[in-house]
């Protein structure tokens, strides 16, 4: 396998609060091929969309900061740069759509200024030369007519072209790596689909990697080549797409299939999984899974499960792990 | 972030208290210290406020004289302190009437409706499109200058602002669940208006109230300042200021000392309005 | 499509014509409360038996109250206000002759509080709970309590009568005269607006500084200058242009004092003159022209928000 593009290691976002510290994503480590899209799974306050934004080092507080060993991108590590030379990184090598691309676009900004200002920042174009490469990208995302679009304001888009606009805006700026935060959530199932399948289109014809932020497994089903399942702050599975959706050895993983109504097996009631996610400011002291988990043993009350590597690019953080060959 | 909102909320919560705690005390402090002095006038003043000297005409702050003497040899220091009645009973009353004339127009126009709240509501829009201190002045024009008038014409222009307010709350309770039982249960109207939504609706402008006493203040200042409020010899504020005007340029201190107190009053009033703004504002 | 926004540009004043309709009727019923018999009132003291009966016929005063008023609006409609006791000429010129400096007043106080609240108010917001930005309320907060003309006052002190840097009252004939004698007069004014602007601008800024699309674009790796520029203040600086639009008449009356303060040949001292003088007509018609400019500079303003703000549709 060839060196991985992007690789984060021991990433942690940390919260001050009072005299203690919270922390929010703990120790998360990944490697992201040329071109891979991995998705990145949980519930919400799983702390899937803050390490990301960690990634960005745009926390959206000023009581919560990044530790780390290393995030390696392009020959930098993103955690050692300053804060210039981070602002470099931004855009040009690791580019960011959002949830709510309404809120995400400046309302008062023509559509194609928006794109052409990250063209004109990152490749030094003129003006001319970067609305001519703005119509190009809305092209690409897929807007009819985009040379009258250009000049449309964000409110006079529907939903799933405002999407597709805030793509254009992120390929502005021509990334090596798109973070994409739950891209389609604010979408029409329909829309969604069209969303997706643009995605993995720039995949193909960008070489673009990916790092998708969703909870919704249909969505990663669909578009990643690998998935990362986070629970309460740390990843407790990471595996190939097939390996994971097929046999989940991490019980939280397989409860979360369980829950998903495509993947349900029995008819009759949703499954749920029992209880709450743990409150941050209170984790228990071993697996933070172990008060909802039906496997659990009173050494996963005692101990913290590491992250190891049970197959070729399969890792998992559990002590009792599903056996290989379905749900028991 | 997501992750604790409880805890973020909580220390929001103590940032504005503190916060709001410390513009409240301030403003509190320096407003009741401006009423002590006032209270305490007779005593406090070194001396008599009219007492005219002619061997101390203009002189400049001493020791005996700590704010200097006016052209008259007045003690400025004491028509200051005298000037403080004046002023605070200026922006006590001149906000009180507009409050009590405001909320009862925008109550009955918000409770009653239709025509009557129609006509109500473009009277406002009508006092509104007027610039604030010209149809004050107009007002006072008619009446003739003295603080009589300007209460009058305070309490005919400010109306305006307590009955907008007053009415849109009137207007959200009136549909609440509690004014419904109290209609119900058989209730006189005029009882369930003024027993149970106005002071209901009260909170709102009572907060108005503070800043309002801001600019009423200034206004009643300003009134003055131009020769239509409080007549001379009696010490007000915006009076010395006006008096002080001829001689800026060889005796700086007969305007700037009481334009001082103008500035310290207004700004206890507007920390005071800020402070229970934003502890009333958490709380809600 | 997008002219379709300004329809209201022609609708709207027709909307207006009640409020400028209850205006005449205030300002009439203002002069007509003054106790005493109106055309002795309207003429002063030495009026002459010839004078009185042709007052009382031009303003029908032997007719019932509301027929008064029907003539009084037919001689507002045909641009009649009346004549002016004191300067014996017809107070619509006069008042007309008096707009020049009232409006330049006006528009440097804006310019010069914009010029110093825009950047007080991204200073405070970028080191929000730092040492700059609570210097910065105290100055609101100070601001928002001092007199305009005590302020105008001290501004004289230190600027005319220590440093001689600005004459301490009038009006020029020149161009650069005019401007001149205007720095102080509008410096005290836009000090005064500013202290408002600044509390409402920095609570903007703080708000768009939060916002998404912000975040977006530091995502794209553009620089705080270049956000601040492009995407925070356009969208903070629309909040600030309607409150600019609230208190016009906050301003009008400003100046009302300041031209008075600094004497300044505008509207607001003729109103203040006209006031001492028992000049009722000259006071009558300066009240209506001041409230029907309060009414257009919110039309106005309507009209710049449509154009400023793409999403604003006004009906």
């Amino acid at each position: 396998m060839s060196p991985a593009l992007l690789q984060v290691r021991e990433l942690s976002v940390i919260a001050r609060a009072g005299q203690r510290d919270i922390t929010l994503v703990d120790r998360l480590s990944f490697d992201l091929g040329q071109g891979e899209i991995l998705g990145l799974v949980g519930e919400s306050g799983s702390g899937k969309t803050l390490a990301c934004r960690g990634l960005m080092r745009l926390l959206p507080s000023p009581n919560l900061r990044l530790e780390g060993q290393a995030v390696r991108l392009a020959g930098n590590d993103l955690l050692r740069l300053d804060k210039a030379g981070m602002r470099r990184m931004r855009g040009r090598e690791l580019g960011m759509i959002f949830q709510n691309p309404s809120s995400h676009l400046d309302p008062l900004m023509r559509i194609g200024a928006q794109i052409a200002e990250g063209i004109r920042l990152h490749q030094g174009a003129s003006r001319r030369e970067a609305r001519a490469e703005a119509i190009e990208v809305l092209r690409q995302v897929g807007i009819p007519d985009p040379k009258t679009r250009v000049d449309s304001y964000p409110h006079e888009f529907s939903g799933g072209m405002r999407q597709r606009a805030m793509i254009a805006v992120a390929l502005g700026c021509n990334p090596k790596v798109l973070i994409a935060d739950e891209p389609t959530t604010a979408l029409d199932v329909t829309v969604q689909a069209q969303i997706l399948r643009l995605l993995l289109e720039l995949r193909d014809r960008r070489g673009l990697s990916m790092i998708l932020i969703s909870h919704d497994l249909g969505v990663v089903a669909q578009t990643c080549d690998s998935i990362a399942v986070m629970y309460a702050g740390r990843l407790c599975e990471h595996g190939a797409k097939q390996a994971l959706l097929s046999q989940p050895r991490h019980p939280y993983s397989a409860g979360l299939l369980a829950c998903h109504p495509a993947t349900r097996r029995h008819a009759g009631l949703m499954n749920t999984i029992a209880g709450q996610p743990p409150l941050l400011d209170a984790l228990p002291a071993g697996c933070r899974f172990e008060p909802r988990c039906p496997q659990a043993t009173p050494d996963c009350r005692a101990q913290l499960p590491e992250l190891r590597v049970i197959a070729p690019g399969h890792r998992l953080a559990c002590h009792t792990p599903l056996l290989a060959g379905g749900l028991s | 972030m997501s992750q604790s909102p409880a805890l973020a909320l909580r220390w929001r919560l103590a940032w504005h208290l503190g916060n709001g705690r410390l513009a409240l005390y301030c403003g509190l402090a320096i407003v009741l210290g401006w009423c002590l002095l006032a209270l305490c006038a007779p005593w406090i003043a070194p001396f008599d406020p009219l007492a005219q000297n002619a061997d101390l005409r203009l002189a400049a702050p001493s020791l005996g004289h700590p704010f200097g003497t006016d052209n008259f040899g007045r003690d400025i220091l004491s028509r200051v302190i005298w000037g403080a009645r004046i002023d605070l009973q200026m922006a006590l009353i001149g906000v009180i009437f507009p409050f009590l004339l405001g909320t009862c127009i925008g109550a009955v126009s918000g409770y009653v409706g239709g025509l009557l709240d129609n006509i109500c509501m473009r009277l406002v829009d009508i006092v509104l499109a007027f610039p604030f201190l010209v149809l004050m002045l107009a007002i006072m024009a008619i009446l003739g200058p003295g603080l009589g008038s300007f209460y009058i014409a305070m309490a005919l222009v400010g109306w305006v602002s307590y009955a907008r307010l007053i009415r849109s709350q009137i207007l959200v309770l009136k549909q609440g669940d509690f004014a419904l039982a109290a209609r119900s249960l058989g209730f006189s109207h005029r009882r369930v208006l003024f027993g149970h939504l106005l002071p209901n609706a009260l909170f709102g402008s009572v907060v108005f109230c503070m800043s309002d006493a801001v600019l009423v203040l200034l206004n009643g200042a300003a009134v003055s300042y131009l020769g239509l409020g409080v007549q001379p010899p009696t010490p007000e504020w915006g009076t010395m200021v006006a008096e002080g005007q001829s001689f800026i340029t060889s005796a700086w201190w007969i305007c700037t000392f009481p334009g001082l107190a103008v500035v310290t009053l207004a700004m206890g009033f507007s920390l005071l309005a800020d402070g229970v703004a934003e502890l009333l504002g958490d709380r809600t | 499509m997008s002219l379709a926004r300004y329809r209201f540009v022609l609708i709207r004043p027709l909307q207006l014509l009640p409020v400028l309709l209850g205006i005449s009727i205030i300002t009439f019923v203002l002069v007509r409360s003054i106790p005493g018999d109106p055309a002795r009132v309207l003429l002063g003291a030495r009026s002459t038996p010839d004078a009185i009966a042709k007052i009382r016929a031009q303003f029908a005063l032997d007719e019932p109250i509301w027929v008064q008023y029907l003539y009084f609006l037919k001689n507002l409609l045909n641009g009649d206000l009346g004549k002016s006791l004191l300067y014996k000429v017809d107070a619509l010129p006069l008042i007309a002759g008096r707009i020049e400096p009232t409006v330049l007043l006006v528009l440097g106080s804006v310019l010069l509080a914009l010029l110093i609240a825009v950047p007080l108010a991204t200073l405070a917001a970028r080191h929000k709970g730092g040492w700059a930005d609570n210097l910065i309320r105290l100055f609101t907060t100070a601001g928002l309590g001092l007199p305009a003309f005590w302020l105008g006052l001290m501004l004289i002190l230190l600027f005319s009568v220590h440093w001689g840097l600005f004459p301490v009252s009038g009006y020029g004939r020149t161009w650069a005269d005019k401007l001149h004698h205007l720095v102080l007069p509008c410096l005290t004014i836009a000090l005064a607006l500013s202290a408002v602007l600044v509390r409402n601008l920095r609570a903007s800024i703080l708000l768009e500084l939060q916002a998404d699309h912000v975040t977006a674009a530091r995502a794209r790796g553009l620089g705080e200058g270049a956000i601040l520029r492009r995407h925070v203040l356009p969208n903070a600086m629309l909040p600030t242009i309607n409150l600019l639009a609230v208190n016009i008449g906050w301003l009008i009356s400003g100046t009302v004092v300041i031209e008075s303060l600094f004497s300044l040949p505008g509207v607001g001292q003729l109103l203040v003159r006209g006031i001492f003088t028992r000049d009722y007509m000259v006071v009558q018609g300066v009240a209506m022209v001041l409230a029907c400019a309060t009414v257009a500079v919110n039309f106005i303003a309507d009209v710049v928000t449509t154009a400023l703000d793409p999403r604003v549709t006004i009906q």
